[in-house]
C-alpha cells in the first residue's frame, strides 16, 4: 500500500498543485561571462545551468569532422550533491551518457546545423539540484543558452514530462511523483509548428489514455514557451537599453 | 588549470606592470577581487554555498551522511573532499579532462583538514567504533577565473559554517544493543564551530614581486607561487610551493609575512559576511544580479 497519496480526493497533488499547473519556473541567460553562452533555469526545486561554447574548431578525434554539418557535442553531469542520495560519479556513467544522447539528438533536430559545417558546437548542462524533470530542465536551459550564444536555430525547443495517476493526466512530475512508479512521459516539441523532437514514455501507459497525456505534455511545453520566451524579450531588451545608454 | 592565450608582448606588459605596483584591473599586488559569497543555495544538502570571485564561481555542497568511522579514530567522524570541474567553465574539463586537477586539489584539502585541532571531530562522533558523521565536501567548479584554491577554500568555510548536523538520540534497545534516533524537528540541529578552519592564500610571484588572487592572465605569466593555508590567528598549516622557477630564502620569507598579513584580513572579512548569510537556507542563487 503506497504511502503517499499523490493526487488527493480535493484534486490537489502533494505540493499543492493541480493536474494542469507546472512548477514554478525561474530563468536568467547569460550568467557566465567567459561562455559563449549560458543560461540558469530553476523549475520548481530542479536546478539546471548550461553553457554553449561554439562554434569552433572540432577538438578530439578528427574523424568526427562532418563536412556538410556542425558536430553537437553534449556532456550532461549532476553535482555530487544534487540528489537525496550522495552520488559518487558526477559525469561518465550510464545514466548520464543516455541523457547525453538524447541531448545531441534533440539539439541536432532543432539547431540549423547545416550553417557551420567541420565545426563543433559544445553544449554543458549540469545539474545542480535534481527533484524530477531533469531532462526537460535541461533542454530549457540549453535551449535558453544557444539562443544567448547566438546560435540560430529552427525554433525554441521546450520540453515537459507528463504522468498518469488515479485516472488523471499530470504535467510536470516531480521526483517523488516519479518515484511511485506510474508511466512517464517526456515531451521535447518546436512549438510554433508543434513538431515533437523528443519522445520517451517509460513504464506502462494505456493506449486509451496515451493522447490525454500527450495533450497534457504538449500543453505543458507550450506554457514552458510562453516563459522562456518572455525570458529571452526581458534579456534583449536590457542589452538594447544598456547599448542606447553609451 | 584553463589557460589564456597571451602573447609576449602582453606577459611583458604584465610583469612590468606589477614592478610598479599596478595590476592590469587597477589593484595594487595585496588586493582581492570582489567576493560575492551567499550560502544555502541548494535546499537538499545540509550546507552549501556560492562563492564568486569575479570570474571564478565555485559552488559547494556538504552532505552529512551516517557511516563507519576510520578505524585509526573509532570516535571520531571524517570529512572526504571531491573537487569537481564541470565542463561549464572550460572545454578542457570535458569528460576525463579535469580529473588530474580535481585529484591534486581534493588531496590538498584532505591534507589540511587532517590536521588535529581543525574542526572537532568528536562532536562527530555518534557511537565508538560503529557509527559517525561523515561530511562529504563536494566542491563543484563553474567558472574557472584564476585563483582557484582561494575561491575554493573560502567557498568551503562558508558551506561549513551553513551546516547543519541533526541531533541524534543514542538509545539502548531491549536486546542490549544500541538504536540511533535522528531528529525530526527541523530546529533540532547543531552546527560546526569553524573558528579553526584554515583558508589557502595563494602568493603568485612574477617577474621579481608577488601578488594575491592572480587572475588567468597573470597566472600565465608567474613563474612559481606558493600556497599556503593560513588560520584566522595568522597560524600557517601547511604551506606548498607550486611552479617550475626557483625562490630564494629572502623572498620566500617575504612571500610568508605577506600570506599571514593578507590571511587574517581575508578571515576577519569572511567572517563579518558569515555572521549576517551564513545560516540562511534559502539563497537565490544565479537569479541574482
Amino acid at each position: 500500500m503506497a504511502g503517499l497519496e499523490l493526487l488527493s480526493d480535493q484534486g490537489f497533488r502533494l505540493d499543492g498543485r493541480r493536474p494542469h499547473e507546472l512548477r514554478k519556473i525561474q530563468c536568467k541567460m547569460g550568467v557566465f561571462k567567459q561562455a559563449d553562452g549560458s543560461a540558469y533555469i530553476e523549475q520548481g526545486n530542479t536546478k539546471a545551468l548550461a553553457t554553449v561554447y561554439g562554434p569552433h574548431e572540432v577538438t578530439g578525434s578528427r574523424s568526427k569532422i562532418e563536412h556538410d554539418k556542425v558536430l553537437i557535442n553534449c556532456q550532461y553531469s549532476m553535482a555530487t550533491f544534487s540528489t537525496g542520495e550522495r552520488r559518487s560519479r558526477s559525469k561518465g556513467d550510464r545514466k548520464s551518457q543516455e541523457m547525453q544522447l538524447h541531448l545531441k539528438k534533440t539539439f541536432e533536430a532543432a539547431i540549423l546545423t547545416q550553417l557551420y559545417p567541420r565545426s563543433q558546437i559544445d553544449i554543458y548542462v549540469q545539474i545542480l539540484q535534481a527533484d524530477g524533470g531533469n531532462y526537460s530542465a535541461c533542454v530549457n536551459a540549453a535551449t535558453l543558452a544557444i539562443i544567448d550564444a547566438g546560435i540560430p536555430m529552427k525554433d525554441f525547443v521546450c520540453a515537459s514530462t507528463a504522468g498518469f495517476v488515479s485516472d488523471t493526466p499530470i504535467v510536470d512530475i516531480s521526483y517523488l511523483e516519479e518515484s511511485q512508479g506510474g508511466p512517464e512521459l517526456v515531451v521535447a516539441l518546436l512549438p510554433k509548428s508543434d513538431q515533437i523532437v523528443e519522445f520517451q514514455v517509460n513504464s506502462r501507459l494505456h493506449l486509451d489514455n496515451f493522447e490525454n497525456v500527450l495533450d497534457m505534455a504538449v500543453k505543458g511545453c507550450k506554457d514552458i514557451h510562453a516563459v522562456l520566451s518572455r525570458a529571452v524579450k526581458e534579456n534583449v531588451s536590457e542589452l538594447a537599453s544598456h547599448m542606447n545608454k553609451t | 588549470m584553463a589557460t589564456a592565450q597571451l602573447s609576449e608582448g602582453e606577459k611583458t606588459f604584465i610583469i612590468h606592470g606589477i614592478m610598479e605596483d599596478v595590476r592590469t584591473d587597477g589593484r595594487s599586488c595585496e588586493e582581492y577581487r570582489q567576493v560575492e559569497v551567499e550560502c544555502g543555495v541548494v535546499s537538499n544538502t545540509s550546507g552549501s554555498s556560492r562563492l564568486r570571485l569575479l570570474n571564478t564561481e565555485v559552488i559547494v555542497g556538504v552532505k552529512a551522511e551516517m557511516g563507519d568511522p576510520s578505524p585509526s579514530h573509532p570516535n571520531e567522524g571524517r570529512l572526504e573532499f571531491m573537487v569537481d570541474f564541470s565542463a561549464n567553465a572550460s572545454p578542457e574539463f570535458e569528460g576525463r579532462g579535469g580529473d588530474d586537477l580535481s585529484v591534486e586539489m581534493s588531496t590538498r584539502f584532505a591534507e589540511v583538514f587532517r590536521t588535529q585541532s581543525v574542526l572537532d571531530l568528536v562532536s562527530l562522533g555518534i557511537i565508538d567504533g560503529q557509527c559517525c558523521w561523515i561530511l562529504y565536501v563536494d566542491i563543484v567548479v563553474l567558472e574557472c577565473g584564476g585563483n582557484l584554491l582561494d575561491a575554493m577554500s573560502l567557498a568551503v568555510k562558508a558551506a561549513l559554517a551553513n551546516t547543519r548536523i541533526p541531533k541524534v538520540t543514542v538509545l539502548k534497545d531491549s536486546e542490549g544493543g544500541e538504536d540511533i534516533e535522528v531528529s525530526d524537528d527541523p530546529d533540532g540541529y547543531s552546527t560546526l564551530n569553524i573558528d579553526m578552519v584554515p583558508l589557502f592564500v595563494t602568493l603568485s610571484k612574477i617577474g621579481q614581486r608577488h601578488v594575491v588572487d592572480a587572475t588567468l592572465e597573470e597566472e600565465c605569466c608567474c613563474s612559481a607561487s606558493l600556497v599556503t593555508s593560513v588560520d584566522s590567528s595568522g597560524k600557517f598549516t601547511g604551506v606548498v610551493k607550486k611552479g617550475t622557477s626557483s625562490l630564494s630564502n629572502e623572498s620566500l620569507h617575504e612571500m610568508l609575512q605577506a600570506t599571514k598579513k593578507v590571511g587574517i584580513q581575508l578571515h576577519h572579512s569572511l567572517n563579518e559576511v558569515l555572521k549576517e548569510v551564513g545560516s540562511n537556507t534559502s539563497g537565490r542563487g544565479f537569479l541574482v544580479g
